[in-house]
C-alpha cells in the first residue's frame, strides 16, 4: 500500500496549482455554458496551451500532445475540482465524440472537428435514444435513406441534452433496414442548422437543471452528405459502444464535497431549536452515508491503481455507476428530511434553503440513476459480465 | 500510488487460503461443532507453523512482525472459510495490546502465541456495553466480577481484560478464582464465554494501558470487519455458483433478472467495502490518527452489508439454502454474531460521530 503519488507527480501538482493561482481570474464568470461563447473559447484555448485540457490529444489535431499519463490526468482533475474551477469535461463533444473520432474517424474528420470541439468553438449533442429505443438502444428506428451523395434522415431522438445550443450532433441512424438490428446502424455527424431539424425542449421533473437541458429532436427529410459517416456504414453500433465506454461516472469526485455540504446543513438547520445533527436518527443516517462515501472514495483509489498497472478492473469497475448515483440520491434525501417542512420549498420561495439545491440535486440524481444505462441495466451488466451469470434467453418469436 | 495488496500480501492470502481449503473444508467445520470448544488447538498449532498466528508479533518473539493489513488478509481468509480459530483474540487483539504495553510477561505470552502453544482470549465487552451487572474491579491486587461474551476465552490459556479505562490484566484461566463458562451462540465457529473472577490474582497488571486498550479495540474491529467480509465473499460465490447450476422453468435461475439482480446488488456492496477495509487496515499501520474513525466505519459498514448479503445469498439458494445440509448457515451465523461483537453498528456509528465532534460526549 502506497498512497503517495511520488515526487515527480507532486511537482506536477504544484505546477497545476501555480497555474490555477495565476489564471483562475480568467475563467468565464458563472457556468461555462452560460458564458458568452468567446469567453469560453478563450478559456479553453488557454487551458490547452498549458496542457490542462486536450492534454493527450495530438498537436496536429489541436491538442497539447502530451503522452497519456493516468496520474497526471487525475491530478489535473483533483486540483481543478479543489479550486472549484471548471474545465468543461461534462460536454458531450469533448468527452464522447472526440475519443470516438480519435479511434474511428478519418484523417479529414479528425482535422476538421477535434480542435474546434476541444476549444468550445463547436458544441455537440448526442442523438442516441429514441422514444422506442431506450435500454434497447440497438432497436432504434430513425432512418437514413440513400439519396444521391446524401442520406435523407427521418425520425425522432429524445433525451438530447444541449440540442438547443449545439451546432452539431453525432447521431445513430438506421442505414441498412434489411440488416439484423445491430448491423444496420451508422454513426453520422450532422450540422444542427440543416433544414428539416426541429428541436423541442423536454422539461424534466426538476424543472430547472441549469447546464442540463433535455430535448426531443425531430428529423423530416434531413439531408446529410454520406461523407459524414464515421467509420464504415453499418458499423455504427460498434463505434457507439466505444463512445459509451467514454461516458464516465463523473459523480465520484463530488461525493465527498457533497457529504461535507450535508454535514454543514445538518449543523445549521434547526427545528424546535435543536440542530438536525443533534437528532440521533438523522445522525445515524449521516454516519451510514459517510461509510459509503468513504468506501467509494477508496474504491476509486483502487480502480486508479488497477488503471496504472493496466490491469482490467473487472466487476470492481462495473459497480461504480450504480453505487455513486444512488449515494448522491440518498445524501439529497437525508438533506431534505433534515430540513423537514422547509425542505420542500422551491423556485425562490420564501425560506427556501440553498436556492432549492437539495431538491434539484435529488431529482437530478434520480435522473442519473436512470440515464446512461438504468440501474436495472447496470445490474444486468454486473451480473452477466462481472459474475458470469447467463443472459436472459431470447424470446421465441 | 499503489492502493491494494502488495505481492507479499497476495502471496500470504494464497498461502492461507490454500491451507484452509486443504485442512479446514466445511466438513471439518461441521465436525468441530460437536467439540466442546470450537477452537481446535491442533488447527491453531498448524496455523502457527504457517506463520499466521504471529503475523503481528515481532520477529524477536518468533512472529513475522507484519502489520494489521496483513492480519486483515488472514482474518478475511478465516471468515471466507468459516474456520474456527481464536485469531481475532490471540492473533490480533492480544498481540496489539501486549505489544503496546511491552515487558517480560507480555513478551513471553507473545512468543507463546507465535509458536501456537498458547491462546489468549480477550474480555472487552464491558468497555462499550455493560450487561447483566458485568464488570471487573481490582481490590487489593485481586480481581472480582464478571465479563460477558469474552472472545475465545473458553479453551484459552489466559484472558486479557481491561480493568477500568487505564489498566489491563492478564489472567491465566487455570488459576484460583477464575471460572470460564462457554456462552453458546448461534455460531458454532466462534467461541464466546463468561469469565467469572472471584479473587483471582492476575499474572500481570499493566498500568497506563489506555492507549493499548484503544489500539486493541481498533485492531479488533478492523479484523472482525475483514472476517465478516470474507464470509460475505464466500456466501456470494456460493450463491452465484448455485444460480448458474440450478435449473427451474427449463433454464438456470441465474438467467432470471429477479435472481441475477440480487447477485449484482451483493457484489456492488462487497467490492467498495473491500476497498474501505483495505484503507482502514492501512490507516491502522500508517495513519494512526485516522484509525479510530475508520475502525468504527468499516465494522459498522461490514455489519450492514453482511446482514444483507447473508440473507440474500441464502434466498438465492431457495429452500435448500435454509437446510443444515447445505452448510450456508455456518457463514450466515458467523456474520450474524460478528455484527454484535466489539460494538454493534448503531453504537459504532455513534462513536464515529463522536470522534468527529458531531455527537455529544458519551
Amino acid at each position: 500500500m502506497d498512497l503517495d503519488y511520488g515526487e515527480r507527480y507532486e511537482a506536477f501538482r504544484r505546477q497545476v496549482r501555480r497555474f490555477l493561482d495565476e489564471h483562475r481570474g480568467q475563467k468565464p464568470a458563472g457556468g461555462l455554458y452560460e458564458a458568452p461563447r468567446a469567453d469560453l473559447v478563450r478559456w479553453l484555448s488557454l487551458l490547452i496551451e498549458h496542457g490542462y485540457w486536450a492534454r493527450t490529444i495530438p498537436a496536429e489535431y489541436g491538442g497539447y500532445g502530451a503522452e497519456p499519463d493516468l496520474l497526471e490526468t487525475v491530478i489535473v482533475d483533483e486540483e481543478f475540482n479543489r479550486a472549484g474551477v471548471p474545465r468543461g469535461m461534462m460536454a458531450q463533444g469533448p468527452s464522447m465524440l472526440v475519443p470516438t473520432l480519435l479511434e474511428h474517424g478519418s484523417e479529414a474528420q479528425k482535422r476538421r472537428w477535434i480542435g474546434p470541439t476541444m476549444r468550445g468553438e463547436v458544441m455537440w449533442c448526442q442523438g442516441y435514444s429514441e422514444p422506442g429505443a431506450g435500454s434497447d438502444l440497438a432497436s432504434l428506428q430513425t432512418s437514413a435513406r440513400e439519396d444521391g451523395e446524401c442520406f435523407a434522415i427521418n425520425g425522432q431522438k429524445i433525451w438530447t441534452s444541449g440540442a438547443d445550443r449545439s451546432e452539431m450532433m453525432f447521431v445513430l441512424v438506421r442505414t441498412e433496414p434489411e440488416a439484423p438490428k445491430h448491423a444496420g446502424i451508422s454513426y453520422l455527424l450532422l450540422p444542427m442548422d440543416t433544414p428539416g431539424i426541429r428541436v423541442r425542449p423536454l422539461e424534466t421533473m426538476a424543472g430547472r437543471i441549469g447546464e442540463n437541458s433535455f430535448n426531443q429532436v425531430f428529423f423530416d427529410e434531413v439531408r446529410v452528405p454520406q461523407a459524414n459517416v464515421v467509420g464504415r456504414r453499418g458499423e455504427g453500433w460498434k463505434i457507439a459502444n466505444t463512445t459509451l465506454k467514454h461516458e464516465r461516472g463523473s459523480l465520484n469526485a463530488n461525493a465527498e464535497a457533497l457529504f461535507l455540504r450535508l454535514v454543514k446543513l445538518m449543523k445549521e438547520e434547526t427545528s424546535n431549536g435543536v440542530a438536525a445533527i443533534a437528532s440521533p436518527v438523522f445522525r445515524d443516517r449521516l454516519m451510514r452515508l459517510q461509510a459509503r462515501v468513504l468506501a467509494m472514495k477508496f474504491h476509486a483509489m483502487r480502480l486508479l491503481t488497477l488503471g496504472l498497472k493496466k490491469e482490467p478492473p473487472g466487476v470492481a469497475g462495473l459497480v461504480v455507476k450504480l453505487q455513486n448515483c444512488q449515494l448522491h440520491y440518498d445524501m439529497a434525501s437525508l438533506a431534505i428530511d433534515a430540513m423537514g417542512e422547509l425542505g420542500v420549498l422551491y423556485d425562490h420561495s420564501r425560506y427556501e434553503r440553498e436556492r432549492g439545491f437539495w431538491q434539484a440535486h435529488s431529482m437530478f440524481s434520480l435522473g442519473l440513476i436512470i440515464g446512461g444505462g438504468t440501474a436495472q441495466i447496470q445490474k444486468n451488466i454486473i451480473a452477466e459480465r462481472g459474475l458470469g451469470l447467463p443472459r436472459e434467453p431470447k424470446p421465441a418469436s | 500510488m499503489d492502493f491494494g495488496l502488495s505481492e507479499d500480501q497476495a502471496l500470504l492470502e494464497q498461502t492461507v487460503e490454500g491451507f484452509l481449503r486443504d485442512r479446514v473444508p466445511i466438513e471439518r467445520v461441521r465436525e468441530l461443532r460437536q467439540a466442546e470448544c470450537p477452537n481446535d488447538r491442533g488447527l491453531w498449532k498448524e496455523l502457527a507453523e504457517l506463520g499466521a498466528t504471529g503475523v503481528l508479533i515481532p520477529e524477536a518473539r518468533g512472529g513475522s512482525g507484519l502489520g494489521l493489513f496483513d492480519a486483515a488478509v488472514v482474518a478475511w481468509c478465516l471468515g471466507r472459510a468459516a474456520a474456527p480459530a481464536p485469531f481475532l483474540s490471540s492473533g490480533v487483539m492480544a498481540p496489539v495490546a501486549l505489544g503496546a504495553v511491552g515487558g517480560a510477561a507480555a513478551d513471553e505470552w507473545l512468543a507463546g502465541i507465535a509458536s501456537g502453544e498458547r491462546v489468549v482470549g480477550v474480555a472487552v465487552t464491558e468497555t462499550f456495553a455493560v450487561r447483566e451487572g458485568a464488570g471487573v474491579a481490582l481490590e487489593g491486587g485481586r480481581l472480582r466480577g464478571k465479563a460477558l461474551m469474552a472472545l475465545d476465552a473458553h479453551g484459552a490459556d489466559a484472558v486479557l481484560l481491561p480493568v477500568g479505562g487505564e489498566r489491563l490484566a492478564l489472567v491465566p484461566t487455570g488459576g484460583r478464582g477464575v471460572g470460564v463458562t462457554r456462552l453458546t451462540t448461534i455460531d458454532a465457529t466462534r467461541s464466546t464465554a463468561e469469565v467469572a473472577l472471584d479473587g483471582a490474582r492476575p499474572e500481570a497488571l499493566f498500568e497506563g494501558a489506555g492507549p493499548a486498550i484503544a489500539r486493541m479495540l481498533d485492531a479488533g474491529r478492523i479484523a472482525l470487519a475483514a472476517d465478516s467480509l470474507g464470509a460475505c465473499e464466500s456466501m456470494l460465490a456460493q450463491a452465484v455458483a448455485y444460480a448458474r447450476q440450478r435449473h427451474q422453468f427449463g433454464r438456470p435461475i441465474g438467467s432470471f433478472q429477479a435472481v441475477k439482480h440480487l447477485c449484482a446488488e451483493m457484489v456492488a456492496e462487497l467490492e467498495p467495502a473491500r476497498s474501505l477495509l483495505w484503507y482502514a487496515a492501512h490507516s491502522f499501520d500508517a495513519l494512526p490518527g485516522e484509525a479510530p474513525l475508520m475502525a468504527c466505519h468499516v465494522l459498522a459498514h461490514a455489519s450492514e452489508i453482511g446482514h444483507t448479503i447473508a440473507s440474500v445469498a441464502t434466498q438465492v439458494h431457495g429452500g435448500i439454502g435454509w437446510t443444515d445440509e447445505q452448510n450456508l448457515h455456518f457463514w450466515y451465523k458467523r456474520i450474524g454474531v460478528g455484527r454484535q461483537l466489539l460494538g454493534g453498528p448503531g453504537w459504532l456509528r455513534e462513536r464515529a460521530a463522536r470522534i468527529q465532534g458531531l455527537a455529544p460526549a458519551a
